[in-house]
């Protein structure tokens, strides 16, 4: 790794200040970070721990919505959204248990890796990404491959998960990084279903909105059984081409939509 | 450099770092506990899991300052207070949970955080539980059955006792 | 009932503790005091022209110490290739140099350029950023076929093409095996590739080079199978220092697998370096330059062909293989595809006809060299995946096609040169069958189809070669060195024994199993039986460990020393106890004169010997100690059955392993649950390399699956509990404790049967694929099911 200084701000505000800094960088859980940082394929000056922020952690249910701090482990998210089963059970199934003890999802989101669990969930479920200044539709939030409607310097401190009818979360793991080769998570509201799925497009998460169309209209397994999503943009690579990642689309969601409840 | 200070196996101990010290770096450079390894450089083989604050971490993907006024475990604070290893260190023994035993501090790590909140777990939990931890040596069998015998369980039917 | 104790009994191994509460001593513990670090600036690219190296920025960076490159080189030897290969023709094989540090040319990602030395390995890394470097890059050889058409790049401009060598064998058979499938009623042939696999250690390597002035003796501490090899190696090879200037330490290391058995670059340039600088310096590999500087394994290309009579009995066998040898020669790399592959081909069957055809291939690609099992896996693979097919495309039973064929009669001569001392290769198929529970086969079946799952059946025997020997044959063959093993077992005064080993345990647990067959034989406990292993100015010179060798060879050596001892013990007790040495008998630590009831402890002799005031000392001398070489009169022949049941999801193509069984003959058995424990791991791995496990290379060289996020290792939830049985025991008939070895059957035996079970249960689910390459992964699966 090169030299940087890492700060432990206590407060969104001072973290806020500390990343106004020249070449500042946030740090959440530093699960993907710091395995970057140790290739020195990243050279930051300072590294923004926020990791001390107490007002960032926690997970709250009120009426219809679900909220995590941004600084909350997936370890948490695990333990304490019973509000949003099918979130908590994704949130159990990142990584591994120490990636989980330290990763969050502010870390996750803001990261946008094409590979990551929490990007399809917060999708499918239409959530509010609230950082220091704004509220962000995840409809709006999620740019492409590693690519976020957050500024520079903007902290991610919380998401807001309208908790749907019912939901689950189907991820076919690559081998080797047990991240999603394919990950789909379906969420059925009163007002219409909702499909996103990680892993398999060059442009990161994405909505497959013919399967919504198909739910929304009979939520059921079977819905789904015409559809082709298309290979168009999917991720080719030496665990999957673009075909078997389009098949494992379909398949994930069928499942998804059989497990879900 | 900053100065950290942390409680490692009950001891508190302190000393400066770099920001980019990794924890795993200030556990066996300066503090000389050498039972915590490095097998890889990507977060994936998990042999250099340690407790933070109870929770299982792998102390290569932390940096030392995000440990400063934390309780840390490592595999040399595991065994009994009088010496003797602990019951966990002595099924990994008894049912030859171990070969080389270079990933065997970070099993031990990962199977006691999972016995402290599931104190029976099954062969699929442990399986799945032991997911960021790699052992080349073992092919997993002796590892899944000496924490299941650590939890109380009767392994005696399974395979090849 | 077990034995608690000796040989046959499994005490709990005694390393475990110092493992188990951190005190493991592994060689990236030690720092010694001005210890300097190394970073070595590798080549980012496959093949290409060194233009120059300036180093004059990265030298004035804070902490450098000293920048070397390959010009610091010139005069030093290259690193030494322990086998020499003659061809088809008679002809030598081609053998290119290896420099520590690359000259004139890289030729694999990975190739050391530079090596920086400073005060920290983040200074040495830093400064390594500001080396400037010029590479005019070429085309890369990648792959095998080719790299040997008549335009390729040449790997090494030097030598006349990338073929290093063409080997027949046996050469004079040729004609007759290819007249034999003129006449065959039925002949199967399969193309396949043994998939290219990184070691993976979990501990990755380390060298500790440490200079001392006072006597002129340099010290290397490193992660080796075999420190005499090394010393032996480095020394004489590579940097001219003799023997008694060089002390080789390889202390806990953890794991090896074959990679750590190789003399590496890195060993080298740390002594050489701590030499020139005065003062010690350290090499920790990250694991992501461990995928591009350990020597990987397997990578073969094969057409294997089985000619049958009208009656199903095998008539010939004809291979045709390709074996990358990557860009430079491993220590042992010529002899893994050649004789550790070709003299396997027969495996357990009575085929009178066998030629075997090797190309080894020179590419840009990391060296590949031994990796557990060693050419003994490619051969197993292609035979009984080749039988498996032969069985499906006549229509009968895999296991009865297998039994119709195999070898009864021992001590059996194959025609690929080896002679078979012993084995019983119904027994191990009967207890397999039993273990398995193979008469419930069905009915599982039709379980899993009840879930949507086609479940498979997959079979095979294999046949192993182990501690390769003797060492006047194998030198025919080319080898470079001995393949002996010594021991000094050393009695002190008050009865306790040190045993210096050649074998070196990383993991196989000799502190615990050498002790009881010392014990056993005197008849004292364990507990006060030490193995003293892993540095040369301890032990005599042994060849270390590897190809499941440490109990048949070393351990025979370490018989052989034993029972000098007992023999000097003996006339000890005749002198004390004034009797003929012929009516002395040594039995549970007490020597007594036969047929009274005069006896003496073994600790009274042991004080005479070193106290010798009541004593011989016309006939005898003082003391107990005695050395033993021994070299054994052939290879140990474990062989087993193996069986496994997968369930395939033809939604999604991924594999599960259901049930997996190995039934094995070793021979005897000293410590059953250690030699559990290494079929297990052997296993897994089998099963790492038939599911998930790839070295994949672009085709400019550049190496996709660097780290483990794609080089996909075993997880605990990818493998279940394993059935494994050894109670099938033909004792090896020529070495002193009847044992074989079993370090490497688990890896051997495994892939086939879970390739064959995946073929199986594919063809239950009404999909006739007769051959998936490894790894099966969910994505070839699918594509084998959809093709």
């Amino acid at each position: 790794m090169y030299a940087f200084d890492v700060t432990r701000p206590k407060t969104v505000a001072e973290a806020v200040a500390a990343l106004s800094g020249d070449e500042a960088q946030a740090l959440g859980g530093g699960q993907t970070l710091i395995p970057t940082l140790k290739q020195r394929l990243a050279a930051p000056a300072t590294l923004v721990s926020l990791s001390a922020i107490d007002e960032m952690k926690g997970v709250c249910a009120d009426g219809g919505t679900l909220t995590i701090g941004g600084g909350t482990t997936h370890a948490t998210v695990a333990a304490e959204a019973s509000a949003y089963p099918a979130l908590a059970a994704l949130a159990a199934n990142i990584g591994d248990p120490a990636v989980r003890s330290r990763g969050t999802i502010g870390g996750s989101l803001a990261n946008n890796d094409p590979s990551a669990c929490y990007p399809s969930a917060a999708l499918a479920s239409g959530a509010t990404i609230v950082t220091n200044n704004r509220e962000i539709a995840a409809d709006d939030y999620f740019q492409g491959l590693f690519t976020t409607a957050l500024n520079e310097g903007e902290i991610i401190t919380a998401v807001k998960f309208p908790v749907p009818e019912k939901a689950n979360y189907q991820k076919f793991v690559q081998p080797a990084s047990r991240f999603s080769l394919v990950g789909v998570f379906v969420a059925k509201y009163a007002d219409g279903v909702r499909v996103a799925v990680t892993g398999a497009s060059e442009n990161g998460v994405f909505r497959w909105k013919e399967a919504e169309a198909a739910l929304s209209a009979n939520f059921s397994a079977d819905a789904v059984e015409g559809l082709t999503a298309s290979a168009d943009g999917l991720i080719n690579d030496l665990h999957g081409d673009a075909e078997y990642r389009a098949h494992l689309i379909k398949v994930m969601t069928k499942r998804a939509v059989a497990a879900a409840k | 450099m900053t100065k950290v200070t942390m409680t490692v196996n009950g001891k508190s101990v302190s000393g400066e770092v770099e920001g980019r010290t990794l924890l795993v770096d200030f556990l066996r450079d300066a503090q000389r506990l050498t039972g915590t390894h490095v097998g890889c450089d990507t977060s994936q083989c998990g042999a250099c899991t340690v407790h933070v604050d109870g929770l299982q971490v792998k102390s290569c993907t932390m940096f030392a300052l995000e440990a400063d006024g934390a309780t840390v475990t490592t595999i040399e604070g595991m065994g009994n207070a009088d010496g003797t290893m602990s019951a966990l260190q002595a099924s990994f023994q008894e049912h030859h949970g171990l070969q080389c035993g270079f990933c065997t501090p970070g099993m031990i790590m990962a199977a006691s955080s999972l016995l402290k909140v599931n104190p029976k777990p099954t062969e699929a939990e442990i399986r799945h539980h032991l997911e960021g931890n790699i052992c080349r040596c073992t092919g997993y069998h002796n590892i899944v059955k000496a924490i299941m015998a650590a939890s109380g369980q009767d392994v005696s039917a399974i395979a090849a006792e | 009932m077990p034995k608690d104790h000796g040989i046959g009994a499994s005490p709990k191994r005694r390393e475990d503790v110092r493992f188990l509460t951190g005190k493991g001593q592994y060689t990236d513990d030690i720092n010694l005091h001005g210890q300097t670090y190394v970073h070595f600036l590798r080549s980012d690219v496959a093949h290409g022209i060194i233009k120059s190296i300036d180093t004059s920025a990265a030298e004035n960076m804070p902490g450098v110490v000293r920048i070397f490159t390959g010009a610091d080189f010139e005069g030093v030897g290259g690193l030494p290739c322990g086998w020499q290969i003659t061809d088809r023709h008679g002809q030598p094989m081609q053998e290119p140099g290896h420099p520590v540090l690359a000259r004139g040319k890289v030729r694999h990602v990975g190739d050391p350029i530079a090596a920086i030395i400073a005060e920290t390995k983040e200074q040495a890394r830093d400064a390594a950023e500001a080396i400037e470097l010029d590479i005019e890059e070429l085309p890369a050889v990648v792959d095998m076929v080719s790299a040997l058409a008549p335009d390729a790049p040449k790997v090494h401009d030097e030598l006349t093409s990338n073929l290093c060598y063409d080997w027949g064998f046996v050469e004079e058979n040729k004609a007759a095996v290819d007249e034999a499938f003129e006449k065959a009623a039925h002949v199967t042939t399969l193309e396949l590739i043994n998939n290219r696999l990184v070691a993976n250690p979990m501990e990755p390597r380390v060298a500790v080079g440490d200079y001392n002035q006072a006597n002129d003796e340099s010290t290397l501490y490193t992660t080796s199978q075999n420190p005499h090899v090394i010393r032996l190696l480095m020394g004489a090879f590579v940097l001219g220092i003799p023997e008694h200037k060089l002390r080789v330490v390889a202390p806990d290391v953890g794991g090896g697998f074959g990679t750590k058995i190789f003399h590496y670059a890195e060993e080298a340039f740390v002594t050489f370096a701590s030499r020139q600088i005065r003062r010690p310096v350290k090499w920790t590999s990250t694991r992501s330059e461990a995928f591009m500087s350990d020597a990987h394994g397997r990578d073969h290309k094969t057409k294997i062909e089985l000619a049958l009579d009208a009656d199903n009995n095998f008539m010939a066998i004809r291979t045709d293989t390709y074996a990358n040898m990557g860009a430079y020669l491993s220590t042992f790399a010529p002899s893994v595809p050649t004789w550790l592959h070709g003299t396997l081909m027969a495996g357990n069957y009575k085929t009178p006809l066998i030629y075997v055809n090797v190309k080894a291939v020179f590419t840009n690609t990391v060296p590949v060299d031994a990796y557990r099992g060693a050419g003994r896996p490619e051969a197993t693979f292609q035979l009984e995946r080749l039988v498996d097919k032969a069985a499906r495309e006549l229509g009968v039973d895999p296991i009865a096609l297998r039994r119709q064929n195999f070898i009864t009669q021992f001590p059996y001569a194959t025609p690929v040169a080896v002679e078979y001392d012993t084995g019983d290769y119904i027994a191990t198929m009967d207890r397999m069958e039993e273990i398995m529970d193979l008469s419930g086969f069905e009915a599982r079946r039709k379980a899993s189809e009840a879930k949507g799952k086609w479940r498979g059946l997959g079979v095979n025997c294999y046949i192993e070669a182990c501690g390769i020997a003797p060492s006047n044959l194998v030198g025919q063959l080319g080898a470079r060195a001995g393949l002996y093993d010594a021991a000094t077992v050393r009695v002190n005064a008050t009865g306790s024994i040190s045993v210096m080993v050649g074998a070196h345990s990383h993991g196989q647990g000799h502190e615990t199993t050498f002790p009881q067959v010392i014990a056993e034989m005197i008849g004292i406990d364990e507990s006060q039986v030490d193995i003293v292993h892993g540095d040369s100015s301890k032990i005599p010179f042994g060849m270390g460990t590897y190809g499941s060798r440490s109990l048949a060879v070393c351990g025979s050596a370490m018989v052989r020393a034993a029972e000098k001892v007992i023999r000097k013990a003996k006339k000890i007790a005749a002198h004390l106890l004034e009797a003929s040495e012929a009516d002395i008998e040594l039995k549970d630590g007490k020597f007594s004169v036969a047929g009274t009831d005069k006896e003496c402890a073994w600790g009274d002799v042991t004080l005479a010997a070193y106290v010798p005031h009541n004593y011989p000392l016309e006939d005898i001398e003082p003391g107990l100690e005695e050395t033993a070489f021994y070299d054994p009169a052939n290879f140990t022949y474990p062989s087993g059955a193996y069986a496994c049941e997968v369930e395939v999801d033809p939604e999604t193509g991924k594999v599960t392993i259901e049930k997996f069984a190995a039934a094995d003959d070793f021979g005897n058995v000293v410590n059953p649950m250690i030699v559990e424990g290494q079929v297990h791991g052997g296993i897994a791995q089998g099963i790492g390399q038939a599911l998930l496990e790839a070295a994949v290379y672009d085709e400019n060289g550049q190496l996709q699956s660097a780290s483990y996020m794609d080089y996909a290792m075993p997880r605990a939830d990818d493998v279940p509990f394993y059935i494994v049985d050894h109670s099938c025991c033909t004792p090896c008939t020529h070495n002193p404790l009847g044992v074989k070895g079993c370090g490497e059957a688990g890896a051997i035996g495994s892939p086939p049967a879970v390739v064959n079970a995946v073929i199986d249960a594919l063809a239950s689910g009404g999909k006739n694929v007769p051959h998936i390459d490894m790894p099966l992964t969910p994505h070839r699966v699918w594509k084998a099911i959809n093709q």
